[in-house]
């Protein structure tokens, strides 16, 4: 293995073990999901949802959940210390870009694994759309991923930490979240799942993906500095 | 210094201003379908287009800044959002003008360059929460120059986005199907683009010779051992 890959590997392990043991993030972010559609099974007064609507009770909550998970996947690295130690490595800094939106790329698919069945099980007919549906949502979480990193790294040097992520995160996740809704709303249609504009929607998320990719590997050096 | 060739420049905006107005509202002829409200157009067009080039443009002199290490650089970058950001509102503003008065509404949802450029200004909105959230002036530098670089690439990809989510009603000046504006039309609207693009200029070379100016008095007053009177604002960054 390349030094790089494994401080990847040793980074990705790290945060992994880290939150099996402290559970930090995870059971907050599936609870918050699994409320989310309680409160939108009486807030839209349905017991059922198809097409536009239930792409946007999916995506929203999925969308807010990972908020939540974006804002603390750095402070431990801030709190104790892991910061100045990747400082001190002999590694290149933008492998912490990228094993840090590997642990938030898991993260997600974990979230998306509890909340995505439940979903189905509240509120959709079939389960027919669940297979396609899993290319969208690896997609769009790598897009989150890639965009969730940057700004979660930068919020956490700030005095409002919090408050900075969903503020900067929701519009960057817009095109995410138009090209995601359309690609799910034909899936989830009344009498079976359908395919309008799929494949061009999925091109628009992986261009997505590519972009923030390229553009958070190249400035995340940057964001180490001092 | 950066007060230099600002009088000429200030002199040229308000002569190219009151020249495109005048065009405007004397030489250009009514709009066949919209009649008088069309002629928002040339003030509409000329903001949206000079706002969503100096996002670009702040993007780029923030990669100058991550390049160079030079804070001024990070300045320069932080005036061209800040004034873009106030053009957005008056792009905004111009453009619910123009819905209501061609379609009835005051917004329209299936409008996609509207609401592309909702969504590039909310983001850009968040630049300034973002920046006054950083203590350490130098790292408020590199942290608002990656989200200028960032937001500068979303731009073009909102867009895109949003345009093929949407059905096409906005009017498409320069593509219809008779081959575009006619001479005049387009005559006005250059001069309108170029007047607009020069008020920004000034705007954004005023308020760094401001900005250069008070940083001056407060190292002055610094150097002469003086408190400076209600401490200058901690946010803006400074111009040496």
């Amino acid at each position: 293995m390349t030094p790089s890959r494994a401080a990847f590997a040793a980074i990705l392990g790290k945060d992994l073990r880290a939150e099996l043991r402290t559970l930090q993030s995870l059971p907050a972010m599936a609870l918050f999901a699994v409320t989310s559609f309680v409160i939108f099974r009486f807030g839209l007064d349905r017991t059922s949802l198809s097409g536009s609507l239930a792409a946007g009770v999916l995506w929203a909550t999925l969308l807010f959940a990972a908020v939540l998970g974006i804002n603390r996947l750095f402070v431990a690295e801030r709190e104790e210390g892991g910061f100045d130690a990747i400082r001190l490595a002999p590694i290149d800094r933008s492998v912490l870009f990228a094993a840090k939106a590997a642990a938030l790329l898991v993260y997600l698919l974990a979230l998306e694994l509890i909340a995505v069945p439940v979903f189905a099980l509240f509120f959709l007919d079939s389960a027919a759309a669940l297979g396609p549906l899993a290319a969208v949502l690896v997609l769009t979480d790598l897009g989150l991923a890639a965009t969730g990193t940057l700004i979660s790294s930068m919020a956490v040097n700030s005095r409002a930490r919090d408050l900075l992520v969903p503020l900067v995160l929701l519009p960057l996740a817009v095109p995410l979240m138009i090209a995601a809704t359309g690609a799910t709303e034909p899936l989830m249609a009344l009498g079976g799942p359908g395919y309008h504009r799929f494949g061009t929607w999925l091109a628009v998320l992986a261009l997505y993906d590519l972009i923030f990719g390229l553009v958070g590997y190249a400035v995340f050096d940057f964001l180490l500095e001092d | 210094m950066y007060g230099k060739g600002l009088r000429p420049l200030s002199i040229a905006t308000v002569a190219m201003l009151a020249l495109s107005l005048s065009l405007v509202f004397f030489y250009a002829p009514l709009d066949a379908d919209q009649g008088f409200i069309q002629k928002i157009f040339y003030l509409h067009v000329p903001l949206a287009i000079t706002a969503l080039v100096g996002f670009v443009v702040g993007g780029v002199f923030a990669i100058a800044h991550l390049r160079s290490g030079d804070r001024r650089w990070d300045a320069y970058s932080y005036v061209s959002i800040h004034m873009s950001v106030i053009f957005g509102v008056a792009v905004l503003v111009t453009g619910s003008i123009w819905a209501k008065a061609s379609w009835g509404h005051w917004w329209v949802w299936n409008e996609p360059t509207l609401v592309s450029f909702l969504i590039v200004f909310l983001l850009y909105a968040t630049y300034y929460p973002f920046r006054y959230a950083i203590e350490d002036p130098e790292r408020q530098a590199r942290y608002a120059s990656v989200f200028a670089i960032t937001a500068g690439a979303f731009v073009p990809l909102n867009f895109l986005a949003v345009r093929m989510a949407q059905s096409l009603v906005h009017p498409r000046v320069f593509a219809t199907t008779n081959g575009g504006l006619p001479g005049s039309m387009m005559l006005t609207f250059l001069c309108s683009l170029a007047a607009v693009g020069l008020l920004w200029l000034t705007l954004v070379k005023f308020e760094l010779t401001a900005k250069s100016a008070s940083g001056q008095v407060k190292r002055l007053r610094r150097a002469l051992d003086a408190p400076a009177p209600g401490a200058g604002s901690r946010i803006a960054p400074e111009v040496s």
